[in-house]
């Protein structure tokens, strides 16, 4: 016997698509991408400059969250990738001379990669899954290795970094800072954050989902866990090596913090202010945290460390799913990878005799 | 040629012995039941057999292939599938989704990065959840589904991977007579598919869907054969009267 349950399926479909409706990511995102198109046009030199500054290390937020957010992997080493990059793409500005962007920016990126998977492989591959706080030292204790060898490496220039970095440059023409690297900067971050959509709504983002919400379960559906844990540590280094990269030339000079455990630690509490698994909530920490810096640094120079790391005390405490929180659902957050709308179709009858 | 051997698997947790020197054969398209008191090593075997616990002694064959000292994952990809006794659904993803991520394990990497199986695994997805009547209750979270709905589930989930061995460590636990009635429906419908060794504490449930049983007590094996063997056997009947 079989009952259709034509209209059923209907309603879910239509539900799907109030769901669909009622989704706020994408509103934020068209927002936030709309503002930072035009905000060179409103913003004096000296904000656009910071803004580029802002937008990087958006960039850098990203990669932690594609590694804690999606994949439960708590780094807190993109900080080490950042700067290690940073440092790399200096050493060939000042030692080879070599500042096309068509080299510099592929091999920051190449720095992060290798990097992060050697150090990847080290943390994260085994026959029982690594722990949290396994992880979040190993990552740590490299960050921290990496400050305090560049501090003391002369070659490296010690704790005054590498300063006078030539600009970046393509062909005859040279990336200022100004409205041309601000572009270049929020290209690639579009084009990056694009990238990270892409993986955590694919399918691959879904084994992503199954490690983070039960790493030893999936293993029985035959995942091989840490593999797919070591593609998206690789791929977040990567893309913060990448963005060392791209801070480097912007800033002109490189030096110890870029690569320790300060700016690791910071990374964590942009994206938990934001709020993590969203992709646009740690931009938006990135922004909350840095225009926050930028104003309370003015206003109350003495104490705005203070102030700054009360406030972010208090929304860690009770929005622990950061400001994102406030208007995302949970359900939104995790999101569906399968097909957003069910056909209707016919099934087996005496489903709802039992299920009820 | 049978499709799983255990021979003499022993599992030693510290001074506790779970398991002594066990042995148990399944064949292709053989339903074999487990049984015994509690604590006769039941979900032991089971997970030794799976790979979630390393036997300290003994070999596991399965499919003509040393497994012994193999991590889960391969044995998963080799054609064995758990559903463990605690139900361990996903309960963040959609129903849909839980199904989904068990059905794609065998992807590579490379399709899975582009959802090239996205498209062609739907009518699979939807297949599976048909048959174990969780089509309306798709695109909500796994944590809404009845107890019930998520050992389904979980089984739906197990038998997505197309096991050649399904392993099931007490499905009808928490079930409803109702729902427990279906889930043995589901089970018997499986017959010509797979093969299975089931742990249960529901007798009559074991009996009606086993062509095989293995008793275990304390860690050894009491008896082994036909639910008819086993029913008139004196061995068991002495261990289930003194032990239960």
């Amino acid at each position: 016997m079989l009952t259709d349950h034509t209209a059923a399926a209907s309603s879910n479909s239509s539900g799907s698509l109030r769901n669909r409706r009622r989704q706020v990511i994408p509103r934020l995102e068209i927002v936030l991408l709309v503002v930072f198109a035009a905000a060179p046009i409103m913003l004096a030199d000296y904000l656009t400059v910071f803004v580029t500054r802002v937008l990087i290390l958006a960039m850098l937020a990203l990669s932690f969250d594609l590694v804690w957010g999606y994949s439960g992997i708590l780094s807190f080493g993109q900080a080490l990738f950042f700067g290690a990059a940073g440092y790399g793409v200096a050493l060939l500005a000042r030692d080879l001379e070599i500042t096309s962007i068509f080299v510099v920016l592929p091999a920051a990126l190449a720095i992060g990669l290798i990097l992060s998977f050697v150090i990847g492989a080290f943390v994260l591959l085994g026959r029982h899954p690594p722990t949290t706080i396994f992880v979040a030292l190993g990552t740590l204790t490299g960050s921290y290795v990496a400050d305090r060898l560049a501090r003391d490496w002369y070659y490296l220039g010690g704790q005054n970094g590498i300063p006078s970095i030539p600009p970046m440059t393509a062909g005859g023409y040279v990336f200022a800072e100004g409205p041309v690297y601000y572009y270049l900067a929020f290209t690639v971050l579009a084009i990056v954050y694009l990238v990270c959509r892409f993986v955590v709504r694919s399918q691959f983002g879904l084994a992503l989902a199954g490690v983070r919400e039960h790493e030893a379960r999936i293993a029985f559906f035959g995942y091989e866990a840490p593999q797919l844990k070591l593609i998206v540590f690789s791929l977040a280094g990567a893309i913060a090596g990448f963005a060392g990269g791209l801070y480097a030339f912007h800033e002109g000079f490189v030096w110890p913090n870029m690569l320790g455990t300060v700016l690791s630690t910071q990374i964590v509490l942009y994206a938990l202010l934001g709020g993590v698994g969203t992709l646009i909530g740690p931009v938006i920490g990135v922004i909350a945290i840095e225009f926050a810096g930028f104003w309370l640094a003015d206003s109350f120079p003495k104490i705005w460390p203070i102030i700054l790391g009360l406030l972010l005390l208090v929304v860690t405490l009770f929005w622990p799913n950061g400001l994102i929180g406030l208007v995302v659902s949970e359900q939104e957050r995790v999101g569906s990878f399968g097909r957003p709308f069910l056909p209707p179709r016919r099934v087996a009858a005496g489903a709802d005799d039992a299920a009820a | 040629m049978p499709l799983l051997e255990v021979c003499g698997v022993t599992k030693a947790f510290g001074r506790l012995m779970a398991l002594r020197g066990v042995d148990l054969t399944v064949g292709e398209n053989e339903f074999h039941g487990l049984i015994g008191p509690n604590g006769s090593g039941k979900s032991t075997l089971l997970k030794c057999v799976a790979g979630a616990e390393l036997p300290t002694k003994g070999t596991i064959r399965f499919a003509r292939r040393d497994i012994t000292a193999e991590a889960p994952a391969q044995r998963a990809r080799a054609g064995l599938s758990l559903k463990f006794q605690i139900t361990s659904v996903l309960p963040a993803l959609t129903v849909y989704d839980n199904v989904l991520l068990a059905l794609q394990a065998r992807n590579p990497i490379s399709s899975l990065i582009f959802s090239r199986t996205r498209g062609t695994l739907h009518e699979r997805v939807m297949h599976v959840l048909e048959q174990f009547r969780l089509v309306e209750r798709s695109t909500e979270r796994a944590a809404a589904l009845s107890h019930g709905q998520q050992q389904w589930l979980e089984i739906a989930m197990a038998l997505a991977c197309e096991p050649r061995l399904l392993l099931l460590d007490e499905p009808t636990a928490g079930m409803s007579f109702e729902e427990r009635r279906v889930t043995g429906e589901l089970l018997i419908a499986l017959k010509d598919r797979c093969s299975l060794v089931i742990v249960e504490h529901d007798l009559d449930f074991i009996r009606s869907i086993c062509d095989r049983l293995t008793v275990l007590d304390q860690g050894n094996v009491v008896d082994c054969g036909t639910v008819s063997d086993i029913q008139s056997s004196a061995k068991v009947r002495e261990v289930y009267l003194t032990r239960v």
